[in-house]
């Protein structure tokens, strides 16, 4: 789960890493009252759950508060990699002398959480790293002792050189690694970490990934989901525990498994068809998961023919056929379906089917094809 | 032969009671695979369906029934405390398939049951299954049959795909192996390569992977440095649009995006066949067979 800056920011600062003031508006006005609060130079900075924010011109600096009331008018009006933004966070401007970088992320290679530090930070990280591998430091931790000390400090001294320096950024790698661990995070992220021209360590910036796993386990942070800013269907989709996201494509699907599913739609592609969504009723299936797909696929008006691809393990494919059966007589389809199904207890999906009209095939390929076919009104590629 | 699990595998159930767990366990004695025992705290004494005996813990189990392997349908915020349970009870080899195990829990656990010298496959996994000899696991066991081909993938229901299009073209299987897609996981592609590498009876090899991460790239190259045998990828996702990554640190740490066409290069560049679709790989796979005699 992706949270937002300003809640990275009162997390990290509950474990008492240095960050400046900072509020959220979600019209001009509160921005530009805030801005007049503050009474100096503030940077405007959009709320999206989407990378590449300044580049996308959600980062804007504002001198006074009018100034601040037209950015944030603007950065309100954007919709950054397909989210609209409905939220900025209004800040003190910082004198910045210096920019570095740290995050940690967990690591399938090491399979451990893993440090990263750079003194070249800033919105052109990633390009750091490719071209000047030696400007990041990276140092993978033993969960079971946590950041110690001198490895804060060893990642501190890959920073900077000034002592008092070294010891307030290797205080807040430690802190930044119990906001991680704490709170269940796939990554935490500071960039920038600067430093002022008097001295201090600062974070100007927080993100946060959370673990969708730990969720259950976390209730507090599972009420930090805003889902304003997330898209509408995904949502839904969520809250029936299906795994969905939305393309432009004629062909709705509708997949077991992560990898059947894209392999599915890889496939609809091959035939010459569009994918309209990605979509994994996920393992242990039951009926009403089925309902809420059909609900949400057909809602889109591209979407001309609908595609079953179930290949039941742990899912049992009589468990789909009833979700069908009882999703088509709430709602009958307006656009062709096809249904293909084999694996656990099949011979029992087939007979639901059969018995209230439907039928289903084995065969993905020909299921592929049958279902670009009637979406394209033609012949399949 | 086979990898990892044979005739000789005495199984353990870890939530054998379970809704899951209680259905897999009936198609895993169904199949023949020798289920001697089950673990569900509280229910120690009873017996699964009149015929496997029931443990409180782990330790009891294997103590009684000298179980070798234990397959997990725990939920999962227990499934952690399962694994380290059945390392610490000496079980060899643990196949996790519970979804949803937070990966921090996962960060501990690894070294945990490095330590104990098991192997885990999983979490998030299908299992395993060598067909006519044992199924651990989930994976249907009518759609696979013997022979000489082995399987490894991130995937669980395009396992499945694949290896019912090998079975309709009349090629079996030594044995299926899904990994699971978790970020961490217990057993890798490569250690699955090596196995099948040194099983005598395996003479070729399927991988199928997935966009994300850099394995498949590891693998490949791990293939064409120290693999004999053929191998014949596919890669699913090629259409997957690109994601609102959130913060940098993945692309930094890996320097790699992790699409499928990165890994279909990698594939290429060392040797490995691959499939622009699941059924292409029957193709490959008879015209790499051939190759090799």
């Amino acid at each position: 789960m992706n949270i937002h800056e300003y809640q990275a920011k009162e997390i990290f600062r509950k474990y008492g890493i240095p960050i400046p003031p900072g509020e959220v508006a979600t019209t001009p006005e509160e921005a530009e009252a805030i801005a007049r609060k503050y009474g100096t130079t503030v940077v405007v900075k959009a709320q999206v759950h989407a990378g590449g924010r300044g580049k996308a011109g959600g980062v804007k600096l504002a001198k006074t508060p009018a100034e601040a009331r037209d950015v944030a008018t603007k950065i309100l009006q954007l919709t950054i990699k397909g989210l609209p933004v409905e939220k900025v966070l209004v800040t003190p401007a910082a004198d910045i002398a210096s920019e570095a970088y740290v995050g940690i992320i967990v690591d399938r290679a090491s399979k451990k959480p893993v440090f990263m530090a750079s003194p070249a930070g800033g919105i052109d990280i990633e390009e750091v790293a490719a071209k000047t591998p030696d400007k990041i430091l990276r140092h993978p931790i033993d969960p079971r002792y946590g950041l110690r000390t001198y490895e804060a400090m060893q990642l501190a001294f890959f920073l900077y050189s000034d002592i008092k320096q070294v010891r307030a950024a290797a205080r807040i790698l430690q802190q930044l690694y119990a906001a991680f661990s704490g709170n269940g995070g796939s990554l935490a992220e500071i960039n920038p970490l600067v430093t002022t021209p008097t001295g201090e360590v600062v974070a100007l910036d927080a993100k946060m990934v959370i673990d969708d796993n730990e969720l259950e386990r976390r209730p507090d942070i599972a009420e930090l989901r805003d889902e304003s800013a997330e898209d509408p269907s995904e949502v839904e989709a969520r809250k029936a525990s299906l795994t969905f996201i939305k393309l432009d494509g004629n062909v709705g699907c509708v997949v077991n498994g992560a990898g059947l599913a894209m392999a599915t739609m890889d496939l609809v592609k091959y035939y010459g068809g569009d994918p309209a969504n990605f979509l994994d009723i996920g393992g242990s299936s039951n009926p009403e998961k089925v309902v809420a797909a059909l609900r949400i696929i057909t809602r889109e008006p591209n979407v001309k023919a609908i595609l079953f691809n179930i290949f039941g393990g742990i899912t049992r494919t009589d468990d789909v056929a009833n979700g069908i059966v009882s999703a088509i007589s709430e709602n009958p389809l307006r656009i062709p379906l096809v249904i293909r199904l084999t694996g656990t207890n099949e011979e029992i999906a087939v007979k639901i089917l059969e018995k209230n009209g439907l039928s289903a095939m084995t065969d993905m390929d020909e299921a592929v094809k049958k279902a670009v076919a009637l979406a394209t009104g033609g012949k399949a590629a | 032969m086979s990898i990892f699990i044979d005739k000789k595998t005495r199984l353990l159930i870890q939530g054998i009671t379970g809704r899951d767990g209680s259905f897999h366990a009936k198609q895993m004695m169904e199949y023949g695979t020798q289920v001697v025992a089950g673990v569900t705290p509280g229910k120690g004494g009873q017996k699964f369906e009149n015929k496997v005996p029931i443990f409180n813990t782990v330790a009891q189990a294997v103590k009684e029934t000298g179980a070798n392997a234990t397959v997990i349908y725990v939920p999962p915020p227990f499934a952690a405390d399962a694994i380290m349970e059945a390392a610490d009870a000496g079980i060899p080899f643990i196949v996790a398939i519970t979804e949803g195990v937070p990966v921090l829990d996962m960060t501990r656990v690894y070294p945990f049951v490095k330590e104990r010298g098991a192997r885990l496959l999983g979490p998030n996994c299908p299992g395993l299954i060598s067909p006519g000899a044992s199924n651990v696991g989930i994976i249907p066991g009518r759609i696979c049959t013997p022979g000489p081909v082995g399987l490894v993938s991130r995937s669980g229901t395009l396992t499945y795909e694949v290896v019912y299009q090998l079975t309709r073209a009349g090629i079996g299987q030594t044995t299926c192996v899904g990994i699971g897609g978790d970020p961490i996981n217990g057993t890798n592609f490569i250690d699955c390569l090596a196995a099948f590498e040194r099983d005598s009876a395996t003479t070729a090899v399927v991988m199928i992977g997935e966009i994300g991460g850099t394995d498949e790239q590891e693998a490949a190259r791990f293939i064409k440095d120290k693999m004999k045998k053929p191998v014949v990828g596919f890669i699913a996702g090629q259409t997957a649009p690109p994601g609102r990554r959130m913060g940098h640190a993945g692309a930094i740490i890996s320097g790699s995006a992790g699409t499928a066409a990165e890994k279909m290069q990698a594939f290429q560049e060392n040797g490995v066949g691959v499939a622009k679709r699941p059924i292409d790989v029957v193709d490959l796979l008879k015209r790499a067979m051939r190759q090799e005699r």
